[in-house]
């Protein structure tokens, strides 16, 4: 029962990874860049809740469609002002901005909002499971959380697969030249892109702090990290891979807390990133491609 | 333009002259701390208390006029040690600071090497201290919070099985947590194998949580900062984990975390040597002059270290006849010898009567505190 316990806390802390993953799985696929901002868009949305939600009353729903919105908007903005101008420089240059950009919006947060840490209500108003008479205990933002992450996975996966913007995107994704050529509009691709990543990362935001509650500017950055860890993990591109690498990660990182070391976690954690990308560079589901030289 | 511009320019130069010529009278003290960043509110409490108390001593018109320079540093050693040097630069005196462990290292060498004299309101490591003969406390040493804290259990009888969860990455954690290990068994406390979280993984503490649920703890010791425990509070909430819970001088600020369910910190015993609910005089007027400087904001531990900084930095000034022409070296030369003569005490608002010896640890007596309708009381 122990060991079920720990289970249910770990993919309760993956799905969250999971949903982040989403974010960044998608921005990379598209754009081929990494957000590393991605982590932060996150914390705004969990600021523009908490003043929504947990300040000023509003519906949880209404809550996390203004942070949508307001994340969409800052997504796009970033996109606009700081990526577009360095399309086509090296990915380098793109990777150091989006660092950069990172950084702006941490210290900006802490301009905003102050540092001292918040503590947030969970937007779930429902309650968790008791099972086997209380032995195990699934809370509701466990439940909310992978029911989330699974539904936005599928709603991408048939977005990308299914739809006009969606197969602009895989066009744009294989050779932004040619996609341009057959008249797509590859920046319109792009800022779509980054607007969809940004209003996950709002429900992303939401759901990451109502099961772990302190709000401040720094809190999007480990799990950003550790989401994109996941994205890796799973394939980074591929977005039923980046569900799979979070479960996996969350699972991973709450049994070694239990039964190796509290302190280690993380270690063990990079390690068996590394060992996955020795035995499969591409990821658990992510595509080989052979590149021609 | 130029004939304008080497007016002004001029005007300029004179007005410099005009402002350090009154400037000279006055002893320059520095401070610096985080205020900004996650640790942020100790900064910030020190900062306003330690302003409180300099106007109050420039006040009383005496011999003695301080003027206070406060620099940010964000809780980092390496920005904290920038921060010293422009300090430095700005004529600094005696060093009111650093306010938290890790940066108070190494300003605390720099500071060494200057032979600057540093009291801090707060970092309470015993390595501070151990730096050099400059070095001074105004808070208990880490090995003394431990130790008290399991004394108190083991008296009280609060408890007797024992989780502890701390933080591996932070000096002031594993600080507390070793001397407390090592009393509790001395006075034969019970404790659990201590669960670990550092700064890095600290996102999710259910974990560690649940580990001392299962190992049937009944009382949990949190040597560690707020942030951490407020989530460790919601965690044993969420299970239905009834526990109580132990803290130290961390704990404080907990109460003032934005949007946190005070109920959650109901029955939180912790010990700290401030109580902003205290009567006495000293105690209701600083709170009071407090209140009034930040739009309401009621002091913590960390403010009231402040405020003694400066009271004790004002009557050993007094006491060692310095004057605002000094070297910093002559200064702290002259502050060592009256703070570790045996009979210089200060009865400050973190404790009455409170003594230095050569070390640079100071003696004051702990208070057990326990948190009741969103307050601090006495627990005895």
């Amino acid at each position: 029962m122990q060991f079920l316990t720990y289970l249910v806390r770990g993919i309760s802390l993956g799905s969250v990874y999971a949903l982040i993953a989403l974010g960044y799985t998608m921005v990379y696929g598209i754009a081929k860049m990494l957000n590393f901002a991605h982590g932060d868009v996150i914390m705004v949305g969990g600021y523009v809740v908490f003043f929504a939600f947990c300040k000023n009353g509003f519906n949880p729903w209404i809550s996390v469609l203004i942070a949508m919105g307001a994340c969409m908007l800052l997504g796009i903005t970033i996109e606009r002002v700081a990526y577009k101008p360095l399309r086509g420089t090296p990915s380098l240059a793109v990777l150091i901005t989006a660092i950069g950009v990172s950084y702006f919006l941490q210290n900006g947060a802490m301009l905003l909002w102050k540092s001292d840490p918040k503590s947030f209500s969970s937007i779930v108003g429902i309650n968790g499971l008791n099972l086997f008479g209380g032995k195990l205990q699934i809370s509701a933002e466990t439940i909310v959380t992978i029911i989330t992450s699974i539904v936005i996975m599928i709603v991408l996966m048939w977005f990308v697969k299914k739809t006009k913007p969606g197969h602009a995107m895989q066009a744009v994704s294989e050779d932004r030249g040619a996609a341009q050529l057959m008249g797509i509009n590859v920046n319109g691709i792009i800022s779509l892109t980054f607007a969809i990543g940004s209003a996950l990362a709002a429900i992303a935001g939401a759901l990451l702090l109502s099961s772990y509650p302190t709000l401040m500017p720094t809190t999007g950055a480990m799990p950003g990290i550790k989401a994109f860890t996941a994205a890796v993990f799973g394939g980074i591109g591929s977005i039923p891979g980046a569900f799979l690498g979070g479960i996996l990660l969350g699972i991973i990182e709450n049994l070694s807390k239990a039964y190796i070391s509290t302190q280690l976690s993380d270690a063990i954690v990079f390690l068996v990133l590394i060992v996955i990308l020795l035995v499969r560079p591409t990821g658990l589901l992510g595509k080989k491609t052979t590149v021609k030289v | 333009m130029k004939k304008v511009l080497s007016i002004v320019l001029t005007g300029a130069l004179a007005a410099s002259f005009v402002m350090s010529a009154s400037a000279a009278e006055v002893i320059k003290i520095g401070g610096i701390g985080p205020t900004t960043g996650p640790a942020g509110i100790y900064g910030s409490s020190v900062q306003n208390a330690m302003e409180i108390a300099v106007e109050e001593v420039n006040a009383l018109d005496g011999d003695i006029q301080f003027e206070l320079m406060f620099e940010d540093d964000t809780h980092d050693a390496e920005t904290s040690v920038n921060a010293y040097n422009t300090l430095k630069d700005k004529g600094m005196q005696i060093l009111g600071g650093t306010v938290t462990t890790v940066p108070c290292l190494a300003v605390g060498a720099e500071a060494v090497a200057d032979n600057m004299l540093c009291l801090t309101p707060s970092a309470s490591s015993q390595d501070v201290i151990d730096l050099g003969d400059n070095m001074f406390q105004v808070c208990f040493t880490d090995p003394n919070q431990g130790l008290a804290s399991a004394d108190y259990i083991s008296q009280q009888g609060l408890g007797t099985k024992i989780g502890v969860i701390y933080n591996s990455a932070d000096p002031y954690s594993t600080g507390i947590l070793n001397t407390f290990l090592a009393e509790a068994e001395v006075v034969g406390l019970e404790v659990l194998e201590p669960q670990a979280f550092t700064d890095d993984n600290s996102t999710d503490l259910t974990t560690q949580v649940q580990a001392c649920k299962d190992a049937g703890a009944d009382l949990i010791f949190l040597p560690i900062y707020y942030t951490p425990a407020s989530q460790i509070l919601k965690a044993a909430d969420d299970m239905d984990y009834d526990v109580k819970f132990f803290g130290v001088d961390g704990m404080d600020g907990i109460l003032s975390v934005e949007g946190f369910d005070t109920s959650l910190a109901e029955g939180v015993m912790l010990l700290t040597p401030f109580v902003a609910t205290s009567t006495d005089e000293a105690t209701v007027a600083f709170v009071e002059k407090y209140k009034e400087k930040t739009g309401g904001q009621i002091p913590n531990q960390f403010a009231a270290d402040g405020y003694d900084v400066v009271m004790t930095l004002y009557k050993a000034c007094t006491e060692a006849g310095v004057t605002a022409d000094m070297a910093p070296s002559d200064v702290c030369e002259a502050l060592k010898a009256v703070l570790t003569s045996g009979d210089f005490s200060v009865d400050g608002l973190t404790g009455e009567g409170m003594t230095w010896d050569a070390s640079g640890a100071v003696s004051k007596a702990p208070r057990g505190m326990v948190i009741e309708n969103g307050e601090y009381q006495p627990m005895d």
